[in-house]
C-alpha cells in the first residue's frame, strides 16, 4: 500500500486557522500529572448573543477536530458536520454561538503528543501524559471560561463527542442547559476496547513508529495507523450499510486476479479511507485518544453507581442511538435513560432507523435532524432564547 | 440538504408550532377530563402518550412540567419533533427506573389492558406518581356481555376494535375487576368517573353495580393509601 506522508501534519508547532487559548496555569490530570502550560486550537460559528446564552459546544468524535463546518486545513474536505451546521442548520449560527475545540492529546493544534516538550525539545512522543475524557472536558471548562461563557445553551457530540457530553452532565451540571449524547455510552465496552487494542498494535507493530519517537527520527508510522483506520472504520459501518454500498463488486475489474490487490470495491474503499486518514492525523494521537476512550466509565468513577454520576439538577437530555449501530447500540442509551430517570432528569430518548451503523450521526439522517431540530427549538422556548432570534 | 431549505422559515411562529402541532386539532374528550384533573404547573408522567397531544395540552394550557413515554418509535419521534420529553419505553419494564413520588401524576390511558403486567403496573404508577390517574375500556359493558351471549364470539366494539388473534389488549377487565384489585394492592381510590364511548361522562357511580354495566370505559384516581386515609 503506498501512503503519503504529511509534511504538514509532522511539523510540530504549525499555524492553524482558527483561535487558540494558552494556558498557563498547569491542568491536574487524572493520571496525577500537572500538565502545562498547554494550548488549546478551536473554532467558533455565529455570534454569542449579549446575554452569552446561545452557546453550544460541540464535542468531536476520535478522529475528528475543530473544523466542523468548513474546509480541513489539510485535506481541503468538507467539515465533518456541514450536514448539521450553517445558517439555517440544526445547529444553526445565525441563532448560536457554536463552538468546538480540538481535544486535549489531539493533533491539529490543540497540545498532543506530537508537540514539542519543552524539556527536551523534541516531541513529546510517549512522554505526553495519558489523558481521560474527563481532562478533555477539564481543558474545554478552561476554555469557556476565558471565552466568558459559564452556562451552555447545550453540549452535543456523537461517539466520543457523546461520552464529553456525558462528562460535562456529570462535572458541571449546571452550566448545561441541554445535554445531546449521539450514538455513545457512559462507558467504552469490552468490545470497543478490543477493537482499540487491534488499532493500537498495528501502529506499534510499524517499525517506523520507533518506539513512539518517529517524529524525532523524521519517519511515520503511517501503514500501521492507515490499518488501524481500516480496523476502526469498518466498525463505524455496518453489514447491511457495507453490502449495499459495495455489495461484491469488483474494483475496475471484471473477473478477481488471483492475487491480493484490491479486486473488490471494499477493498479499495478501506485502502482510500486509511490512506487519506494518515494525511491529517499523528498516529501517537490516535493512540492516546482511542485510550482516553477505553478509560471511559462514568459509574466506575461513582462507586459504580450510574445514576450517582448524575448529581444536582441535571440539564434537558436528548439521547439518540441508530438501529444499525453496533459500536454503541440502543442498549448502551437505554441504560443511560434508566440512570437519568432514577434521578427524575428531564429526558427525551429517540432511536433512528437506519442501515447506516454508528457512523449514520455524521451523514445525511433526516430523522434525526427532526428530531435535534424540535429538541433545541423546544429548549430554546424554555432557555427564552426566542426573543433573540428575528 | 434539503432539510435545511425546509428550516430555513423556522422563527417565532415555528417554535409555538412545536408545542400546539400534536394537538392543533381538539384535545380527546377523555384526555381533556384528565388535563382538568392536574394541577396547573405539576410535573407529570403521560405513559403511552401516543403522539404527545395531551403533554402538548398541559405544557401549553398549564404549565406543567410533562414528560412521556411510549413505545412505538415513530410517536416517540413525533414527540421530540415537536419539542415535548419523551422517551421510548413501556410500562412493564421502564417504570421501575423512576424513583418514589417522582411524578404529582403518572397517566396511564387507554393503555393497562395492553400491558403483561397490569398489577405491577397499577403498583408502581402509585409509587412513582404521587397520584396516578388510569382509564381503561370497560369488559363489563351491556353490549360486549350481549356480543359474547348472542354471537358466541369474542366481542368486538368501537373502542376494541381488533380481532382477538391480532389486538394488543391482552389483559381486560371490567370496572369491578379493577376496584377488586385496587383493593387488594391497598390502592385508595380518590376518584371515579364512567364515561360513554365519546369520553362523555356519565352520572354512575363507578363502585355502584349500573357502571360495570352501562358505562364504555372507566377513569380512576388513585394514590397510595400509604401516604393518605383510607377511606370506608
Amino acid at each position: 500500500m503506498s501512503t503519503v506522508t504529511a509534511p504538514l501534519l509532522k511539523r510540530p508547532g504549525t499555524e492553524w486557522p482558527g483561535h487558540s487559548l494558552v494556558v498557563s496555569e498547569p491542568l491536574r490530570l487524572d493520571c496525577g500529572v500537572d500538565f502545562g502550560p498547554f494550548t488549546i486550537a478551536y473554532q467558533t460559528y455565529g455570534k454569542l448573543n449579549p446575554e452569552r446564552s446561545n452557546a453550544i459546544l460541540i464535542c468531536h468524535a476520535l478522529s475528528g477536530d475543530q473544523y466542523v463546518a468548513e474546509p480541513h486545513p489539510i485535506t481541503g474536505a468538507a467539515g465533518w458536520w456541514t450536514t448539521m451546521v450553517g445558517p439555517g442548520g440544526v445547529l444553526d449560527t445565525e441563532r448560536y454561538f457554536l463552538i468546538c475545540a480540538n481535544v486535549l492529546g489531539g493533533c491539529m493544534g490543540t497540545t498532543g503528543p506530537k508537540e514539542t516538550n519543552p524539556a527536551t525539545g523534541e516531541a513529546w512522543a510517549l512522554d505526553f501524559p495519558v489523558i481521560t475524557i474527563h481532562d478533555m472536558v477539564r481543558a474545554q471548562k478552561i476554555l469557556l471560561e476565558h471565552l466568558g461563557i459559564e452556562t451552555l445553551f447545550c453540549v452535543i457530540g456523537g461517539s466520543m463527542g457523546a461520552m464529553q457530553v456525558l462528562q460535562w452532565a456529570s462535572s458541571y451540571p449546571e452550566g448545561v442547559f441541554a445535554a445531546v449524547p449521539i450514538a455513545g455510552s457512559a462507558r467504552h465496552s469490552a468490545q470497543n476496547i478490543a477493537f482499540h487494542e487491534v488499532g493500537r498494535q498495528a501502529i506499534i507493530a510499524d517499525p517506523d513508529w520507533c518506539g513512539g519517537r518517529y517524529l524525532s527520527l523524521d519517519r511515520n508510522p503511517s501503514r500501521g495507523l492507515a490499518v488501524a483506520r481500516m480496523a476502526a472504520h469498518i466498525t463505524y459501518l455496518s453489514e447491511a450499510a457495507l453490502h449495499r454500498k459495495f455489495g461484491r463488486n469488483l474494483q475496475d475489474r471484471n473477473a478477481v486476479t488471483y492475487g491480493f490487490d484490491a479486486d473488490f470495491q471494499v477493498e479499495s474503499y478501506l485502502r482510500h479511507q486509511g490512506s487519506t486518514f494518515v494525511d491529517r492525523f499523528d498516529a501517537n494521537s490516535y493512540l492516546y485518544i482511542a485510550r482516553a476512550m477505553d478509560y471511559f466509565d462514568l459509574a466506575a468513577e461513582h462507586g459504580g453507581s450510574l445514576p450517582t454520576a448524575f448529581p444536582g439538577k441535571q440539564p434537558r437530555f436528548c439521547i439518540i442511538s441508530f438501529t444499525s449501530d453496533w459500536l454503541f447500540p440502543t442498549s448502551e442509551s437505554r441504560a443511560l435513560v434508566h440512570a437519568l430517570n432514577a434521578v427524575a432528569a428531564n429526558v427525551s430518548f429517540v432511536e433512528i432507523e437506519t442501515d447506516k451503523g454508528h457512523d449514520a450521526f455524521l451523514l445525511h439522517e433526516p430523522e434525526l435532524f427532526a428530531t435535534l431540530r424540535g429538541f433545541l427549538t423546544g429548549s430554546a422556548e424554555q432557555r427564552g432564547l426566542m426573543r433573540f432570534w428575528d | 440538504m434539503t432539510d435545511r431549505s425546509a428550516a430555513l422559515p423556522l422563527g417565532m411562529e415555528a417554535s409555538s408550532r412545536t408545542i400546539a402541532s400534536p394537538a392543533s386539532g381538539e384535545l380527546r374528550r377523555d384526555l381533556r377530563l384528565i388535563a382538568e384533573m392536574i394541577e396547573p404547573g405539576s410535573r407529570v408522567l403521560d405513559i403511552g402518550c401516543g403522539d404527545g397531544a395531551l403533554l402538548a395540552y398541559l405544557a401549553r394550557e398549564k404549565g406543567v412540567d410533562a414528560r412521556g413515554m411510549e413505545l412505538s418509535q415513530s410517536g416517540v419521534n413525533a414527540c421530540v419533533r415537536h419539542g415535548l420529553s419523551v422517551i421510548q419505553g413501556d410500562a412493564d419494564h421502564d417504570l421501575d427506573a423512576f424513583p418514589a413520588d417522582a411524578f404529582d401524576v403518572a397517566v396511564l390511558s387507554q393503555t393497562l389492558q395492553a400491558t403483561r403486567r397490569p398489577r405491577h403496573v397499577v403498583e408502581e404508577l402509585v409509587r412513582i406518581g404521587k397520584r396516578a390517574i388510569v382509564s381503561f375500556p370497560n369488559f363489563g359493558f351491556w353490549r360486549i356481555r350481549l356480543s359474547l351471549l348472542s354471537r358466541g364470539r369474542m366481542p368486538m366494539s368501537e373502542i376494541l376494535h381488533n380481532p382477538w388473534y391480532d389486538t394488543p389488549n391482552i389483559h381486560l377487565c371490567t370496572i369491578r375487576d379493577f376496584v377488586a384489585l385496587c383493593d387488594e394492592l391497598g390502592t385508595r381510590i380518590e376518584r371515579s368517573v364512567t364515561l360513554d364511548r365519546h369520553g362523555k361522562p356519565l352520572s354512575l357511580r363507578a363502585r355502584g353495580g349500573l357502571a360495570n354495566l352501562f358505562a364504555e370505559q372507566g377513569m380512576f384516581v388513585l394514590s397510595n393509601s400509604a401516604g393518605g386515609v383510607r377511606p370506608a
